[in-house]
């Protein structure tokens, strides 16, 4: 691709800064939306160009907007930059590389929705990048395009970054509301859905990161340019985050609608033990595994549902041949142990009893019927859980076991050589490729 | 006990937030009696001081401490080490890399050094794989480990350096499937 959209810093250095920015038409749609545009006009842009959303469920942004109840104010903005699914650093690049793009997008988004204030909700691990974006927001109010009256306006415009203290559930859009408001992450009843009670109980809308930054250059070059990128129903661009076995992991902004293919050969290079691919993960640890057989499919919101997976926050994570698929669905069950909020039972314990079984079957203490008992415990789970973070924890169990069955039965029949991976003796590993990028 | 410069930042905080939502401040008033205290946790004087501060119950502050990783009611090490080994880090080496840095620390993960200089702490993704193996120093990110590099990490620090991210030059690393 000619140049970057989203990681345009990549093509422009210093980018991050204001100057050089505003010198490439920075913060300019932002005035002219304030001064030259009505709300529901930018609205409408943003709905003609069919974005969906970027955090990982792609709703369509201007239709979400339009959710909101008329004549109820105040009304909020609040920013997700919670970004803690396995695999993913796509929001991190841009707030850190690009924050005046994404700063400006939420600014054209804040008046859209008619708000005078945006939460940006970070992650408390983003302290550096948390650092960056008050700096930009610092340099924004300095040049007048936040603060009061603007552009001599009656619109007014406030950001703040509200610093969370990891909690993975905090992502979940409920429970980051929570957590804002100071009580503990846990998600809330819906509906009411946060446009019509949020914040503060006012209508609330919550956007990701790198769909707000997608507002700006679709307000500038408008709906009709934006569609000729991606496809149909998945219109523009998306950053796709390459890790795991792979040659030259990181972030990738490319058309959506590209074959996997094209990512994890032509760019990320392969495995990086030159093996071949055995297993994708396209969204984190939440989303089905699928096996490299689905390498053509297209990455887009509805050819990865056709391919037993769902886009999700497109975070890509490669298995090559010999990667424990076992070992795997392990950590990733790890991981939603570790992050359930506590809530419901069925989630608390049901991740707690399928790490126990998963244990077993990778340390070789375990049997064959464990193989199916971590399916029934995923059955058990599925459904009855009160937020989608229960039925996350299910993919890891299900679709690893029904993809590679047979790796699972082999490793607690100890046909596969048995490596207890948590003891293995450390290897001096040679440092080679240079860092690519940022 | 918040000092008083805490007590300043709290106080400039709360302007963020409406005048009745005084407890959106809580975490931030937690990191704040965090790093007063040369132990870096929340006493439980911190947790009554930030109650009556934030018009909370001291149970509902106390609930949020026990809700975040990052809040802590226990002593920590001066420097809290939050090490990846999720699952993308760990395709590229994290587990292997652990005991790297356990060796040259001392301890196993979960524990803080005798001088009570180091915590260690196994972390969920931190946002950084593609940068494997990672970790965060008291939330500075130090990427692209290697051995040399731990190594010059921790002296620097044992020496009395000053913290800064990405402390030693950066290298990426290819290791041999880990996983294998
Ligand atoms: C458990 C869980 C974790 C989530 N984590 C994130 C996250 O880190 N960042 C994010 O933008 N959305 C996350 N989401 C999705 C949000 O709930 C919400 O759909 C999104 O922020 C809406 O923004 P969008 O429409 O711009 O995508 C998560 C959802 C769930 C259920
Ligand atoms: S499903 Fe899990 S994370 Fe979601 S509310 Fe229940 S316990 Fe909490
Ligand atoms: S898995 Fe280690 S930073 Fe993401």
């Amino acid at each position: 691709m000619a140049e970057h959209i989203l990681l345009h810093h990549r093509d422009i250095p210093g980018l991050d800064q204001m100057d050089v920015y505003e010198k490439d038409g920075g913060w300019a749609t932002y005035k002219r939306a304030v001064t030259e545009m009505t709300p529901q006009a930018v609205v409408d842009v943003v709905k003609a160009a069919g974005l969906r959303g970027r955090g990982g469920a792609g709703f369509p942004t201007g239709v979400k907007w339009g959710f909101l109840p008329k004549d109820v104010f105040p009304r909020y903005m609040v920013v997700n930059a919670d970004e803690s699914e396995p695999g993913t650093f796509k929001d991190r690049e841009i707030m850190e590389g690009n924050p005046h793009l994404f700063l400006e997008g939420t600014a054209i988004s804040t008046y859209a929705i008619q708000s005078n204030v945006a939460y940006i909700y970070i992650r408390g691990e983003y302290l550096s990048t948390a650092r960056i974006l008050q700096q930009a927001i610092d340099e924004a109010y300095a040049k007048g395009y936040l603060g009061k009256n603007l552009f001599g306006t009656q619109y007014s415009l406030d950001m703040y970054i509200h610093l969370g203290a990891g909690a993975y559930i905090c992502g979940e859009e409920t429970a980051l509301l929570n957590s804002l408001e100071g009580l503990r992450g846990q998600p809330r009843l819906k509906p009411p859905f946060p446009a019509a009670v949020g914040l503060y109980s006012k209508p609330t809308i919550i956007n990701n990161v790198e769909t707000l930054a997608n507002v700006r250059p679709i307000v500038e070059r408008g709906a009709e340019w934006y569609k000729t990128l991606g496809t149909e129903k998945s219109p523009g661009v998306k950053i796709f985050c390459l890790s795991g076995n792979i040659k030259r992991p990181g972030n990738y902004e490319l058309p959506l609608g590209t074959p996997i293919r094209y990512l994890i050969e032509e760019l990320g290079g392969g495995t990086y033990d030159g093996t071949a691919v055995k297993a994708i993960l396209p969204a984190g640890a939440s989303a089905p595994m699928i096996p490299a057989s689905a390498m053509d499919t297209r990455m887009d919101y509805e050819a990865m549902v056709t391919a037993g997976s769902t886009l999700g926050s497109a975070s890509f994570i490669i298995l090559g041949e010999h990667d424990s698929v076992p070992a795997a669905a392990l950590k990733m069950v790890r991981f939603f142990k570790h992050e359930s909020c506590g809530k419901c039972t069925p989630c608390r314990e049901g991740t707690y009893w399928a790490q126990k079984v998963l244990e077993r079957i990778n340390d070789g203490t375990g049997v064959v019927p464990d193989v199916e008992l971590v399916e029934t415990i995923a059955n058990q789970i599925a459904g009855k859980c009160f937020c989608p973070l229960g039925e996350f924890a299910t993919s890891p169990m299900i679709y690893t076991i029904k993809h590679f069955r047979s790796e699972f039965e082999a490793q607690v029949q100890g046909s596969r050589p048995r490596r207890n991976w948590r003891e293995a003796v450390p290897q001096r590993l040679e440092p080679t490729l240079a860092m690519r990028e940022l | 006990m918040l000092s008083e410069t805490s007590r300043l930042l709290l106080t400039e905080r709360l302007k963020n937030y409406p005048p009745d939502r005084k407890a959106s401040a809580v975490i931030y008033a937690c990191y704040l009696a965090q790093e007063d205290n040369p132990d870096h946790y929340i006493s439980q004087q911190d947790v009554r001081d930030i109650a009556d501060l934030l018009d909370m119950d001291a149970t509902e502050v106390q609930g949020v401490i026990g809700f975040y990783s990052l809040l802590y009611e226990q002593p920590m090490g001066k420097y809290v080490i939050h090490y990846c080994n999720d699952l993308p880090c760990t395709l590229r080496g994290a587990d292997q890399f652990l005991h790297v840095l356990e060796h040259k620390l001392g301890i196993s993960h979960g524990e803080t050094t005798p001088d009570g200089l180091f915590t260690l702490e196994e972390a969920m993704c931190l946002g950084a794989c593609h940068r494997a193996p990672c970790m965060q120093i008291n939330l500075e990110f130090q990427e692209f480990l290697t051995d040399d590099k731990v190594d010059r990490i921790i002296d620097m620090l044992r020496a009395g350096e000053p913290l800064r991210a990405n402390m030693a030059d950066a290298v990426q690393l290819l290791p041999q499937s880990p996983l294998a």
